[in-house]
């Protein structure tokens, strides 16, 4: 299949291809057609990218923002290491254009807390142990911060038994529903201890 | 992943108008399963018209006593609609059954039934699959290969994959129906039943939809009441494609409805079988899965079916 324009090779020219900071709103999609530009809120900063259409917002977070917290795993939505949320809800961002989500409001972990000052989640997978290698870590407490919303919200699950009663948080009900955090290092026993901590804490 | 152009419509005529102006572009919503597949270099569009700002993201009540179903609704919120939660339970337990929190929270009602079937070999780039490159012949028939997911009923020599959604299975058990737009104007109504195709001798088609033509909604008839239960068995616990789910629809007289993911290319059910329901699980398999070519791989599907369903009509007795 023809290439509809020419690829360029080498680090160079990826840097050329991928993103700088962009002052002129919309110049460069006029110029060429497979780049756009996007403002992300990230963390509550507005960012004014011109991106390859092509970067995801996980590679937009990580590779033209410097925010590294957010880690990529599988690159395909299987292993949850990217879940950030977008106006606030959880999503895999390896999934996801971002040139899609002008205007949208991003949390990454680097927005949860800081190391002076950890949020309540990030705490209790101190406290509880959470994590061995911590890849997977970042993505497992916005998805664990993101369940206890979601079950809050009455959004029901595999498990719900009752569709029709408010969704209790339960033990099942949060296993459930970090189905979509992989760890390979097998911290999940410790990873629900940690998210019950923190949901008791706030009940 | 090769490069495209990238446009935002802000209404329907307006995505369809440029569609049909930017031949080889396709719609993105969720992304969740076209952007996979860019990924893989399985699906290379020279353009994406990006949908979000259609505005389709609405459940309304129709006149008939059903719901307007908006496109971009996502599963999340389809899932924990309290008219759906309450008229609909068989839809909210499908959807919960499938995929992950964060998949559900971006896939929408349109695009989680355009999902490609899914074959392990349609996913390999480096094996034949008549579906990615058609002609190029069928990993999954050569001899050795991986046949646990594939279909057992519906398939083709050319094509074995499954259609992955459990929406769908949910949907076609009550008889929901796809709404489009297309560039001239015209409207559809889909009935679930005819959207997804068999793969015969053409697998690259998975649905009935023309280029460039948009799903707008999906609607729903007037409730059916009845027990309604679903249960996708699969190989871990959460977060797994089925390797068989079912779906039943069962009214206090005995009567009702059965449709089955995992089996085949699309929502599985027969009129014949749902009339065999008052004389039990066996009876309504053998009309559904009559004509079954199953594999050493997969034979397991129709016991498994056969019980799963006896199984849940224990429970919804």
């Amino acid at each position: 299949m023809a290439i509809p324009h020419p690829v360029p090779f080498g680090p160079l020219a990826r840097r050329a291809a991928f993103a700088t900071p962009d002052a002129g709103r919309g110049a460069a999609p006029a110029e060429d057609p497979y780049r756009s530009s996007v403002t992300l809120t990230v963390n509550g900063t507005p960012h004014r990218l011109t991106l390859d259409n092509r970067t995801t917002l996980l590679d937009a977070l990580r590779e033209h923002l410097h925010l590294t917290g957010s880690k990529k795993g599988c690159d395909h939505g299987q292993c949850g290491a990217c879940t950030c949320t977008v106006n606030g809800t959880r999503i895999n961002t390896c999934l996801s254009l971002a040139v899609m989500h002008d205007g949208d409001r991003i949390e990454t972990i680097e927005g949860l807390g800081s190391a002076q000052a950890l949020s309540p989640m990030q705490q209790a997978f101190v406290a509880r142990d959470g994590f061995q290698c911590g890849y997977c870590t970042p993505g497992q407490i916005q998805s664990a911060c993101a369940v206890l919303e979601e079950i809050r919200a009455n959004i029901p699950s595999h498990v719900t038994a009752d569709l029709t009663a408010p969704v209790q948080i339960t033990e099942a009900e949060i296993r459930e529903r970090m189905s979509g955090n992989l760890c390979r290092c097998g911290a999940y026993a410790n990873i629900l201890a940690a998210i019950r901590d923190v949901a008791e804490a706030q009940a | 992943m090769k490069p495209f152009s990238y446009h935002r419509a802000s209404d329907a005529a307006q995505a369809v108008a440029r569609a049909a102006e930017l031949p080889g572009a396709r719609f993105i919503a969720g992304g969740t399963n076209l952007l996979d597949l860019m990924k893989l270099g399985i699906e290379a569009p020279a353009h994406l018209i990006d949908v979000n700002g259609l505005g389709l993201d609405q459940i309304t009540e129709t006149p008939a006593g059903g719901l307007r179903i908006g496109t971009l609704v996502s599963n999340t919120a389809l899932s924990a609609d309290d008219r759906v939660r309450r008229d609909y339970p068989l839809l909210t337990r499908a959807i919960a059954a499938g995929a992950s929190g964060q998949l559900r929270n971006k896939a929408t009602t349109g695009g989680n039934l355009l999902q490609r079937t899914r074959c392990p070999y349609f996913y390999d780039t480096a094996m034949p699959c008549n579906k990615r490159l058609p002609g190029s012949g069928c990993a999954a028939s050569t001899p050795g290969a991986v046949t646990r997911p594939l279909g057992v009923i519906g398939t083709s020599q050319a094509c074995l994959a499954t259609h992955p959604s459990d929406m769908a299975v949910a949907l076609r058990a009550l008889d929901a129906e796809v709404g489009t737009l297309s560039a001239d104007g015209a409207r559809r109504e889909i009935p679930l039943e005819s959207f997804h195709r068999l793969p015969g001798a053409m697998p690259e088609h998975d649905t009935v939809l023309r280029p460039g033509e948009l799903i707008t909604h999906v609607t729903l008839p007037a409730p059916v009441g009845g027990r309604q239960l679903y249960h996708k068995v699969r190989d871990r616990a959460s977060y797994a494609f089925a390797l068989v789910s079912v779906a039943l629809i069962l009214q206090p007289d005995g009567t009702g409805r059965v449709a089955l993911g995992g089996v085949a290319p699309k929502p599985w059910r027969r009129p014949e079988a749902d009339a065999a329901l008052p004389r039990g699980a066996g009876a309504v398999m053998e009309r559904l899965l009559e004509g079954a070519r199953p594999l050493s791989g997969n034979a397991f599907k129709i016991p498994l079916a056969t019980r799963t369903l006896a199984a849940l009509l224990k429970e919804a007795a």
